[in-house]
């Protein structure tokens, strides 16, 4: 009996989708608005392990451009872009919540309900 | 054809273009203002002049087929109704036929004796400038509409004849009565115009054309005249809408209370809308489309019968009158009537010959009764006024004269028409002829009374009269002249009636019924010398005869009581109906929709509950609503596939 113990393509997405899955429950369930942005985080390198893991496996072969050899970046590229853009979304999440605590003296998004009826 | 006849849209544009100069250039200057006015209204004159003899010249085929020029105006394709092939033109343009030429030239006459003559009666009034403006507006809109080719022309002349009928009687508006006046003037008359749109409609419904002379050709013996309800043909239904038009705008019997408020305006005002221009358009119109009415008989019927009636009751009510404007006022609905009789009877050219002929003189009467009014500063009550034969030469023998034209003396313009109407009555309905002879002489006898009140008797010492500038008596003398003058142009064999008659219709020669001359002749001077009698050698006691008749005379004089009787109806009647009306918007109207209101805010409280305002909540329906529409577009039916390129999913 025989097993293959290399790590494939399937080990990488089941990582993630249980790191997506973490992020998930914290923000369903944490109180604390810096929680939910730090499970958000979490969703979101999520998805830079799919981006960057698919990119590895499915597009690892060069291409032939006027006879240089070129590879795919695509995933990774975009696995930076989601990096760059989540810092500046974390940003201004925490500086809304600086505000709020000023205001409010609380970060339990349970209490900002008051945009509602 | 005469070249004349293509030149005729300049005679309403002369007085168009001296209504917009005065009124947006020269407004400030009164006198140039007048001068202009008058030089247009001349020039038109002059032009219709010119027609007139083209018309002369050309002879009867303009009877078998008018002289008409269009441009095209409104297009409509694909009209689903009329016997068109399924594009509807409407053009605007002139026709000329005798009947416009006479119209033409009795217009422009009266128009411009009337402007000539309000140079002097209008001395000095603030409106001065204003006053010719609309006046010229008046003619622009009475020529036009005797020019009209077909009715949507017709109608849109008619509404402004109506509209400037309104801003003159209206001119002193600082006057409450005035601007009553105006009011009742313009929603009598629009009541009338209500049942002329319809018949409009009617009509362009059945033809698919409005053109008066492809209506007159297709409403021939060929017609299909079905039967719509009861009895009633299509074309009797029509030809009665129509004519409602006439009833107001002519002041026949249920809407002719308008007219006699209508003496509030200006007294040259009163003049040209009773001799020339408002009222005759009635008239004119149901001459102009004879051959409508004369394909339905119930209604040509209808018509004698309402018109001799009108003729009756006006002048039963003059009787009674004192004031002078008023009593003239009554005697024009009474003349109107004679003219709608006459067209009951089939006589369209006697109708017209009297028309005519009633311009005159009527003409002449209302402006010697401005020069009576302009001398006595503005007393109209006739038993305020006397003697003034001796002070005011020229307006009194100039008003004899056109009483004298009026009551049917032998050799004066009014005998002559008067006894063709007469004679037509004689010929086809006895009830009808002893009526209009009775009304003949009551005619004859209220306006020697008129006469002999105030032109004859004492004189009243706080009366200081004297004769009115030559710009006042010049026209009083050419109407005089014309009112004695006016009855000849029947006699030749190729006369009046030659020209003027129906379209298509043979030409007989009427000749004088003697029997009938004769009677009219009696009733007239018997009527005169009754009221010599009793007003000027006081023989017969005029209160006595009130006294007699206490209650008739009360009667009289409240016009029989019909504006109370609308005044009533409004009150009791159309109020009450509001009231209901009102009743209904407040309580059902205004309850369907603010149930609809509250309904919609019931179903807003109970859903509103959805909007947590809880930040995870909103995240977890968004969650879950996203893995249902991957589920639902990996695994479900084919029918929701549909739904794929909205939800940018892949399959």
């Amino acid at each position: 009996m025989s097993f293959n113990l290399s790590v494939g393509l399937p080990h990488y997405l089941l990582v993630a989708a249980m790191l997506f899955c973490f992020g998930l429950y914290g923000v369903f369930s944490k109180k604390n608005a810096i929680a939910v942005l730090m499970s958000l985080e979490l969703m979101l390198n999520a998805v830079n392990i799919n981006l960057v893991a698919f990119n590895r496996f499915l597009f690892n072969k060069p291409i032939d451009v006027q006879g240089v050899k070129h590879y795919l970046l695509a995933g990774h590229v975009s696995a930076i872009f989601v990096i760059v853009v989540a810092a500046a979304e974390v940003a201004v999440g925490l500086a809304l919540v600086i505000t709020m605590y000023r205001n409010r003296l609380s970060t339990n998004v349970d209490e900002l309900d008051w945009l509602k009826w | 054809m005469h070249a004349s006849f293509q030149w005729a849209w300049l005679i309403p544009l002369m007085p168009l273009l001296s209504f917009l100069i005065i009124a947006f250039v020269t407004k400030k200057w009164p006198r140039l203002s007048s001068t202009i006015s008058i030089i247009c209204i001349l020039t038109s004159f002059v032009l219709a002049v010119w027609i007139g003899y083209g018309v002369l010249t050309t002879g009867d085929q303009l009877v078998e087929k008018p002289y008409q020029h269009t441009l095209n105006w409104l297009t409509f394709n694909n009209v689903p109704w009329g016997l068109s092939e399924g594009s509807l033109n409407i053009e605007f343009g002139t026709l000329v036929d005798p009947l416009t030429a006479m119209m033409l030239f009795v217009v422009t006459l009266v128009a411009s004796m009337v402007q000539i003559y309000s140079v002097g009666y209008m001395h000095g009034d603030k409106g001065f400038s204003r006053y010719f403006a609309y006046q010229s507006l008046f003619a622009m809109s009475m020529l036009g509409l005797v020019l009209a080719t077909n009715f949507l022309q017709l109608f849109l002349f008619w509404e402004l004849v109506g509209l400037c009928s309104y801003l003159l009687i209206g001119f002193w508006f600082f006057k409450v009565s005035a601007r009553e006046a105006a009011k009742k003037a313009f929603i009598t008359t629009r009541v009338g115009d209500f049942g002329l749109l319809l018949g409009i409609l009617f009509l362009l419904n059945k033809f698919g054309t409005l053109n008066f002379f492809k209506l007159h050709e297709m409403i021939g013996p060929q017609f299909n005249n079905a039967v719509v309800v009861g009895g009633i043909s299509y074309l009797t239904l029509t030809a009665f809408l129509v004519f409602i038009g006439p009833v107001g705008k002519s002041g026949q019997f249920p809407l002719h209370v308008w007219l006699p408020d209508a003496m509030e305006g200006p007294t040259p005002v009163s003049a040209l809308i009773h001799a020339a221009t408002m009222v005759v358009a009635g008239v004119f119109l149901v001459a102009r489309v004879f051959f409508l009415f004369k394909a339905s008989p119930a209604t040509m019927e209808f018509i004698s019968y309402l018109g001799c009636f009108t003729a009756l009751f006006a002048a039963t009510i003059a009787v009674a009158q004192d004031d002078i404007k008023r009593i003239l006022a009554y005697s024009t609905l009474s003349q109107l009537g004679y003219m709608m009789m006459a067209l009951g009877l089939g006589a369209m050219t006697a109708s017209m010959f009297h028309l005519m002929t009633h311009a005159f003189f009527k003409a002449l009467m209302f402006l010697g009764a401005g020069s009576v009014i302009h001398a006595l500063h503005e007393k109209q009550n006739i038993w305020d006024m006397g003697g003034l034969w001796k002070k005011m030469k020229i307006t009194g023998t100039t008003f004899f004269i056109g009483v004298l034209a009026i009551a049917g003396v032998p050799g004066l313009s009014g005998f002559f028409s008067k006894d063709e109407i007469l004679t037509a009555a004689y010929h086809n309905n006895i009830i009808l002829y002893v009526v209009a002879s009775f009304t003949a002489f009551l005619t004859a006898f209220y306006m020697s009374r008129l006469f002999f009140v105030a032109f004859t008797g004492d004189e009243k010492p706080e009366n200081h009269p004297h004769e009115s500038p030559w710009m006042m008596t010049l026209p009083l003398i050419i109407l005089a002249v014309l009112s004695v003058v006016g009855g000849y142009v029947a006699l030749p064999e190729h006369g009046f009636g030659y020209f003027v008659r129906p379209w298509g219709s043979e030409y007989e020669v009427e000749h004088m019924n003697y029997l009938v001359a004769g009677i009219s002749t009696v009733l007239g001077l018997s009527g005169i010398g009754l009221a010599y009698l009793v007003y000027n050698r006081k023989a017969i006691s005029a209160d006595n005869i009130v006294a007699t008749f206490p209650r008739t005379y009360k009667v009289l004089q409240n016009k029989y009581y019909v504006d109370e009787l609308y005044l009533w109806i409004i009150k009791n009647i159309v109020d009450g109906f509001g009231k209901v009306l009102y009743w209904f918007d407040i309580y059902v109207v205004d309850g369907i929709i603010n149930a609809l209101g509250f309904l919609a805010k019931f179903f807003g409280s109970l859903f509103r509950r959805a909007q947590t305002g809880q930040l995870q909540v909103y995240a977890m329906v968004i969650f879950v609503s996203i893995v249902i529409m991957f589920l639902v577009i990996t695994f479900g039916e084919q029918q929701l596939s549909a739904l794929i390129p909205f939800l940018g999913g892949v399959k």
